[in-house]
């Protein structure tokens, strides 16, 4: 029950871990809704429960060289002060990572105990830090030239494309759960495994040792946190972060995986060095960096231009940061957990084992002086004792000037916190900024669409009013041909009637005859000289051109109400002939009062009436 | 793994048989405008109730491929475009049935001289609709061939435009003896047939952009 209560706060990291990494894996498939949340974390959980049980215990053991907890206090300790950081900052919505905070914590940890933090071991984890994005861009940029040729070479249905793409992102998912489990357990779990050791379990065809035990167990927080909390981060957070196409998310899932699963495995990294090729550090790596450096591989492929490059910066930010933070964390609360509940939280594993050296040589010189015999083979054993108390001598003036020393890594400490500090308020202080700008530049943004939207709105209702008025002044010009086009033919009618009454008329000789022909005669004249069809068109006509009229008087106040009446049925496009028929004038007549207007008008000689007309 | 994509499988015969279906029913409704044209009124007759069938069967597999989209969630991020590049296809079918009827129901009075015009009319404008249909189906699976093939389309839209408007000007400046209700009758159809290559105009425009969507 103890070593529960003492594993919580790696089971709270592995938690908090599943929730916020399951996003990198299955969040744009989720997010874009290819697959189904409840599938999704299914096999995320199966997946990173494997991957951690099998491949975990590479990037463990170099935690375990960076600093070898040796107490379960002091373990939950340093775990706990990983979580409290990776929390604290996500709240301050700092960049963070479990992985740097688990570091920083043990360097915490090895400072609290004044152990030596091994500067290689040290270098190659940072190094991997660096390289993982790198490598992560490398992949993504390959895979995505990889995909992109399939694409264009294969004629693949759309939609049998999007099945491909779909099973793809489920199956690359299950190797993202897989990688983000042996690489990352060692977050959870790394820091318990040499301060808890429990029996090895034999089912008959396999058996788990401790350390998988542990990470079994680690595995299990990790997909609780996905069952539990990942949907909300990848409905949210995983698909605003990075939208991303269905294709372009296969691509950086699976460089992701890759780069997670090389740094991870024992076999890889043996096989290259039995080739002779220098091994592979395996070490616990950001998954969000990495997919970081993924998206911004496919990015640059893409030309760069819509790279945010101050991400980078935020990268390398929680690079310093993280650890920075983690570290003082842990070495606070150590403190605390050291003197306040008087816990051990472990002592400098080097000194210890000297004196454990040192006090096996005691008791062999008591041994020796109670069965001293006078033999001469015992005279080593008596040097060796005296060298052994030399050496202890030498040892307890080291331990007054270790003394000096922790008081010098106090101020160390010391100024280091408030660096820190200085660091946090102003990352915390830059991210507020950004988000105040981020604010107005949305307002701004959503005033600006609002008004150009409205704009659009009243363009396109003008642009509408615009052409139904160019229809009905279409139809009413067809309307007005038409009518003009019947009064022609009409009177046309009429003219060629009283042309066949006056030959009849010529040819009769009965005077009663005579008189009916001649009163028909009249009527047809009367009728194209008082013609109602030709008035109403009249009136049509001045209606329609109302503006226009007001504008050729005003222009030109000379005209009379003929040379209108002529400009107005020039401007249907009406031959002289038809214009003749319907004022009822001889052709002749038009084209002299046609030469009369364009003298009026002052039309250049090089253009014509109509034109000058139907352009004024 | 033909379980796993037995879905996919059903909805892209389903598309398949969808755009066949429009396309016989463009086919029906220019040889149901032939038959009109000519007198042949029993061919007519039979053109309509074809047109009615095919485009009930249309209606019929939309509501499917909507349902098996959704429900499946096949391609969610393009689904909606999909829908609407669908209901552009589908606008295609139920046109041409309108048309139809409406030649029945109102029995233009078309004169001799522009028999040939409107032959000629909807041929053109049934053309355009009818090489949107490669291009639809090029659409799934080469999405970067579309633009090419959609420069008929354009092409038979202005042509058609050209012949509408030939048809227009014969109706109101060389055809006095008809009256003008005939002649407004005639225009109203003359616009009718147009409709077709107008749509497939619009599906193209969707087709392009699409497309380009799809290549990037």
């Amino acid at each position: 029950m103890i070593i529960l209560f003492y594993l919580s706060s790696g089971l709270f990291l592995g938690w908090s871990l599943g929730a916020n990494d399951a996003a990198n894996v299955f969040g744009t498939a989720v997010g874009s809704r290819m697959i189904r949340f409840k599938t999704a974390a299914i096999v995320a959980s199966i997946f990173v429960i494997l991957g951690a049980v099998i491949q975990g215990a590479g990037a463990s053991h170099t935690l375990g060289k960076l600093g070898s907890i040796s107490t379960l206090a002091a373990a939950f300790t340093v775990a706990l002060s990983a979580a409290l950081t990776v929390f604290w900052m996500t709240r301050l919505k700092l960049p963070v990572s479990t992985s740097q905070a688990i570091v920083g914590a043990i360097i915490g940890w090895n400072f609290y105990t004044n152990n030596p933090t091994d500067l290689n071991i040290l270098t190659k984890i940072v190094s991997t830090w660096v390289s993982g994005p790198i490598l992560g861009g490398i992949f993504s940029v390959l895979l995505f030239i990889l995909i992109r040729k399939v694409n264009q070479k294969t004629k693949i249905h759309l939609l049998y494309r999007h099945s491909y793409i779909k099973f793809g992102l489920l199956i690359v998912g299950a190797f993202g759960a897989y990688s983000l489990g042996a690489n990352n357990i060692a977050n959870v779990m790394g820091v318990f495994t040499t301060a808890i050791t429990l029996p090895t379990i034999d089912l008959g065809f396999v058996s788990i040792d401790s350390t998988q035990q542990l990470f079994l167990v680690g595995g299990i927080a990790i997909a609780v946190g996905i069952i539990t909390y990942s949907k909300h981060v990848m409905e949210t957070v995983g698909n605003t972060l990075m939208p991303l196409t269905p294709d372009a998310a296969i691509v950086v899932v699976l460089s992701q995986a890759l780069v997670l699963f090389i740094f991870s495995s024992q076999t890889l990294s043996n096989s290259l060095q039995s080739i002779g090729l220098p091994a592979i550090p395996l070490v616990p790596v950001s998954s969000s960096q990495v997919v970081i450096g993924s998206i911004i591989g496919i990015g640059l492929y893409k030309g760069g231009k819509e790279i945010k490059y101050n991400i980078l910066g935020s990268i390398s930010l929680g690079w310093i940061a993280t650890p920075i933070v983690a570290g003082i964390m842990a070495f606070i609360m150590l403190f605390f957990v050291n003197n306040v509940f008087k816990q051990n939280v472990g002592t400098n594993n080097l000194i210890e084992t000297k004196i454990k050296v040192v006090k096996g040589a005691a008791t062999t010189i008591n041994i020796s002086d109670s069965t001293y015999t006078g033999i001469n083979q015992t005279e080593p054993i008596v040097n060796d004792s005296i060298i052994n108390k030399e050496k202890l001598i030498t040892q307890r003036d080291t331990q007054s000037a270790s003394k000096t020393k922790l008081i010098i890594i106090w101020i160390e400490l010391l100024i280091i916190i408030i660096l820190a500090f200085i660091l946090i308020y102003y990352l915390w202080f830059r991210n507020k900024k950004t988000n105040k700008l981020k604010l107005e530049y949305n307002l701004f943004k959503e005033k600006t669409l609002l008004k150009v939207g409205s704009l659009k709105k009243r363009i396109v209702e003008k642009e509408l009013r615009q052409e139904n008025l160019g229809k009905e002044l279409k139809f009413r010009q067809n309307e007005m041909v038409t009518m003009a086009m019947s009064i022609i033919q009409k009177n046309e009618f009429l003219e060629n009637l009283k042309r066949e009454i006056i030959k009849i008329k010529s040819r009769v000789s009965d005077h009663e005859t005579r008189l009916g022909l001649n009163k028909l005669s009249l009527m047809i004249t009367q009728d194209l000289s008082i013609d109602r069809d030709r008035e109403r068109f009249q009136l049509i006509v001045n209606e329609q051109s109302n503006n226009f009229n007001q504008r050729l008087t005003d222009r030109f106040p000379k005209l009379t109400d003929n040379e209108k009446r002529l400009i107005a049925l020039l401007r249907l496009n009406l031959s002289s002939k038809e214009i003749a028929s319907i004022l009822n004038i001889s052709p002749k007549s038009v084209e002299m009062n046609r030469y009369r207007l364009r003298k009026k008008l002052q039309v250049e000689p090089k253009t014509t009436l109509n034109d000058f007309i139907r352009k004024f | 793994m033909s379980v796993l994509f037995k879905n996919v499988k059903q909805l892209v015969f389903d598309i398949d048989n969808y755009i066949d279906t429009v396309e016989q029913g463009t086919l029906v409704f220019k040889e149901g405008i032939v038959n009109y044209l000519k007198g042949e009124k029993s061919s007519f007759a039979e053109k309509i109730d074809t047109i009615t069938q095919l485009e009930t069967r249309a209606d019929k597999l939309q509501r499917k491929i909507d349902n098996q989209f959704y429900h499946h969630s096949i391609l969610p991020q393009n689904v909606s475009d999909i829908e609407i590049m669908l209901d552009k296809i589908d606008e295609l079918i139920d046109i041409s049935k309108d048309i139809l009827y409406q030649f029945d129901d109102e029995l233009p009075f078309i004169p001799k001289e522009l028999v040939n015009d409107y032959l000629r009319l909807a041929d053109a404008s049934c053309e355009a609709a009818l090489t949107c249909f490669p291009a639809t189906r090029t659409f799934f699976r080469e999405p970067l061939k579309v633009r090419d093939m959609l420069v008929k389309v354009y092409f038979y839209e202005k042509e058609t435009d050209k012949l509408a408007r030939n048809i227009k000007r014969k109706l109101f400046h060389e055809m006095p003896d008809l009256r003008l209700s005939e002649k407004i009758h005639l225009r109203y159809f003359t616009l009718h047939i147009e409709t077709i290559s107008d749509k497939a105009e619009n599906l193209a425009d969707m087709l392009s952009i699409l497309a380009l969507k799809m290549s990037i």
